[in-house]
């Protein structure tokens, strides 16, 4: 049986117990080798965790950095590793204070699901409209509210359908695909990886459970490849090799996205700016030759015609993209810095690096309540609509059916700076 | 109670095959997007997989590079030779940055415990400026220490080498944005998200050759702060300390004078596998004295400009 990859984000704060639900999964999920362990009872009994010998405090598995320590805060995202018998995990544990919104767009945008913390004691908050409101507009696929310190309102099965339903009602709204709800203590470990006994009422898998069901793979059907890199051996081939056999080869690397491409395939091209058609001669992977790739895969495009294709270029399956020079979107704002009309700046599009400019700002929003209010600036942490105009074509998705055709960087020209990240609307992607 | 979305059936996918792409992916844009690249290697099982996933990144070309050696001077002979072998068939050009030149040289004092890996962050640096590398790719993975936790796929130095952690760039989707000063320079870490087991898993699956001392053999050694050293000319037993012969291998390769092997009896790449299947150290707390020190000792040295 294959395992796979499941890449996970959490977003909640200290207050909610973050840390400490990342702790205990990993150390439910036997992820914290003996060496670690003992650094953590160490540190613990120096800081007078609980009070019994030998108590843990799992929270510090998270504390990375010292400036992190001393402060008492989680500064930037963390990456952690565990695995179960049926799939690995990459949790990126997003910081909820400092920077949140950031951080929880660095964590989520590369995210199959996310896990978000709601305290049972106060139920849906200010901070989880907000994350939610991020998560969503990110588009990741499956929420889970892990609604902890259920042992601080007695295992009360009213207060979490209460709960429950202001969640869910909150998701609909926001047009999540899909999103779970579960009861957990993660200071006591119940429902985090074994179930527990205080909520008999509760009949759904423990939160580790759910990671381990959830369907990580998405495919929207039309296939796009943004060319990397243009291998032409000539002289330089790999050791071993035939040169005869290689000496017109010209392939296109890059990684597949969206949908599946065979050989035999019509494929059209937006090179440069210009429309162009081919047919899919054949696909290397990293395995080796293939009849069809899939979404995912780093592979080596051959065509059977000329086509002048560079890195930067699109080929997609089916006929040409069409060329866009301007589009709408959705802009998070990821550095110190204020984000004006007429702008210069960087865009980084799939592959592509083009000057491009801010043309218009027209709103920002509110993520506590998702209203929106009239701009013409953004600042670090704001989210909002702008109209953004490239120097070069782009074939550009809406990022509700591509990821890869639907998201961008603004990049500082002068310092090289990542400014913010954009996200194409379904509406806002005409030509 | 929960809402649902059709999750439409996609190919499934197995871990090593997911992560494989992500880095060819990572290496792809570096090779495209900087100027100079270079590749350090120390003959390590990562920089070996990093060297492995560059060569199938651009097949059927060569590996467009060169590699970069920071040789401490307490390098394991078989590492050494495993690392010109490498050289020889991959047709590579080596770069050697010697830490054993710049003590002969008096540009680098010893360290009282006569330890080197520290030692190579002066020369590292130098290395990467004198050879005029924009960017160089490292075998770091975040799954061995704290402060690797932390660090980025693109990883930017400045002008002194010195990694802000306070002031990293955000990486999103898979869009990487390498631009940076013109003095300052990048570290590039493809392998990030893998863990020690899945470098062995893919080590099985792509049959990699490494040096031998990973695997189970014979050795002089004695026992130093619950580890065994082996007897070398930088690592000889102190008076109290017993040397005898045991069946060990290397969970890493480093400096000869600090690292440590373990008592093992997995002499293939299966037994590896089996015996980190039930393992109960990291492979730095079980192996890297120098790693030991504190709990941020990786976040002091990587601040510094280490790898």
């Amino acid at each position: 049986m294959t395992t796979t990859l499941l890449r996970i984000a959490t977003a909640g704060s200290v207050d909610d117990g973050k840390s400490t639900l990342v702790g205990r999964l990993l150390h439910d999920a036997k992820a914290i080798l003996a060496d670690s362990l003992d650094d953590l009872a160490r540190t613990s009994a120096e800081r007078g965790f609980g009070g019994e010998a030998g108590a843990l405090d799992l929270a510090l598995v998270t504390d990375g950095l010292r400036a992190e320590r001393e402060q008492g805060i989680t500064i930037d995202v963390a990456y952690r590793y565990f695995s179960t018998a049926h799939r690995s995990f990459i949790l990126a544990d997003c910081p909820g204070h400092v920077q949140y919104t950031r951080n929880t767009v660095t964590g989520a945008s590369t995210a199959d699901a996310a896990i978000v913390l709601v305290d049972a004691r106060h139920g849906v908050q200010e901070q989880t409209r907000r994350h939610l409101g991020v998560l969503a507009l990110l588009r990741v696929p499956q929420l889970v509210l892990a609604v902890n310190k259920m042992d601080l309102v007695g295992w009360d099965e009213q207060r979490f359908t209460e709960i429950e339903n202001q969640v869910l009602d909150l998701a609909e709204e926001l047009g999540v695909q899909a999103a779970t709800v579960v009861p957990v203590s993660a200071l006591h470990g119940d429902n985090v990886v074994d179930p527990s006994a205080a909520s008999p009422w509760y009949a759904g898998p423990t939160l580790l459970g759910l990671l381990e069901e959830l369907e990580p793979a998405r495919e929207s059907g039309t296939a796009r490849l943004d060319v990397q890199y243009v291998i032409r051996p000539q002289g330089a081939l790999a050791p071993g090799l035939d040169a005869e056999e290689y000496r017109d080869y010209r392939g296109y690397a890059g990684t597949l996205a969206d949908g599946s491409l065979s050989v035999g395939d019509t494929v059209g091209v937006l090179s440069n700016g210009y429309p162009a058609a081919s047919r899919v001669q054949a696909i290397g992977t990293p395995t080796g030759p293939v009849h069809t790739a899939h979404p995912g895969e780093a592979i080596v495009l051959e065509l059977a015609d000329q086509v002048d294709i560079a890195r930067g270029d699109t080929v997609v399956s089916g006929p040409p993209p069409q060329a866009v020079r301007e589009f709408d979107a959705e802009l998070c704002v990821l550095a110190q810095a204020t984000l004006a009309a007429g702008q210069r700046v960087l865009l980084k599009h799939g592959t592509k690096v083009a000057a491009a400019k801010i043309a218009q700002i027209t709103n920002v929003l509110n993520v506590a309540d998702y209203t929106r209010t009239p701009a013409d600036t953004l600042g670090l942490n704001d989210l909002g609509r702008v109209s953004v105009r490239s120097s070069a074509a782009l074939s550009v998705d809406p990022y509700r059916d591509s990821r890869a055709g639907g998201s961008f960087l603004l990049i500082d020209p002068a310092t090289g700076r990542t400014l913010a990240a954009g996200i194409i609307e379904a509406d806002h992607a005409a030509a | 109670m929960s809402l649902t979305a059709t999750a439409r059936p996609g190919t499934q996918r197995s871990v090593l095959d997911a992560l494989e792409a992500e880095s060819i992916h990572i290496i792809r844009e570096v090779l495209a997007e900087f100027e100079k690249p270079g590749l350090l290697f120390s003959g390590g099982k990562d920089s070996v997989v990093v060297l492995h996933l560059l060569a199938k990144a651009v097949f059927p070309g060569r590996v467009p590079i060169p590699v970069v050696h920071i040789d401490t001077g307490h390098n394991f002979g078989e590492v050494l030779d495993f690392r010109d072998a490498v050289v020889a068939r991959y047709g590579l050009n080596l770069v050697v940055g010697s830490v054993q030149e710049y003590i002969d040289r008096g540009q680098l004092a010893q360290l009282p415990d006569g330890t080197r890996n520290r030692l190579q962050t002066r020369v590292l640096l130098d290395t990467i400026e004198s050879n005029g590398f924009d960017v160089v790719f490292g075998g770091a993975r975040r799954d061995e220490d704290k402060a690797r936790a932390k660090e980025r796929i693109l990883s930017l130095r400045d002008e002194f080498g010195v990694w802000d952690p306070r002031n990293q760039r955000p990486e999103i989707w898979n869009l990487y944005n390498g631009r940076h000063e013109p003095d300052w320079h990048v570290r590039a870490f493809p392998i990030s998200n893998w863990t020690e087991r899945d470098i062995w898993a893919y080590i099985q699956r792509e049959d990699i050759a490494l040096p031998s001392i990973y695997f189970a053999h014979q050795r002089q050694v004695f026992e130093r702060d619950g580890m065994w050293r082996a007897v070398t000319a930088v690592s000889q037993p102190e008076p109290g300390e017993q040397v005898a012969i045991r069946e060990v291998r290397y969970r890493t390769v480093g400096d000869a004078s600090c690292t440590g092997a373990v008592l093992s009896n997995a002499d293939t790449v299966q037994k590896v596998l089996d015996e980190l299947a039930v393992a109960t150290l990291t492979e730095r707390g079980a192996t890297r004295a120098d790693d030991r020190i504190s709990a941020a000792g990786m976040e002091d040295r990587k601040t510094e400009g280490y790898f």
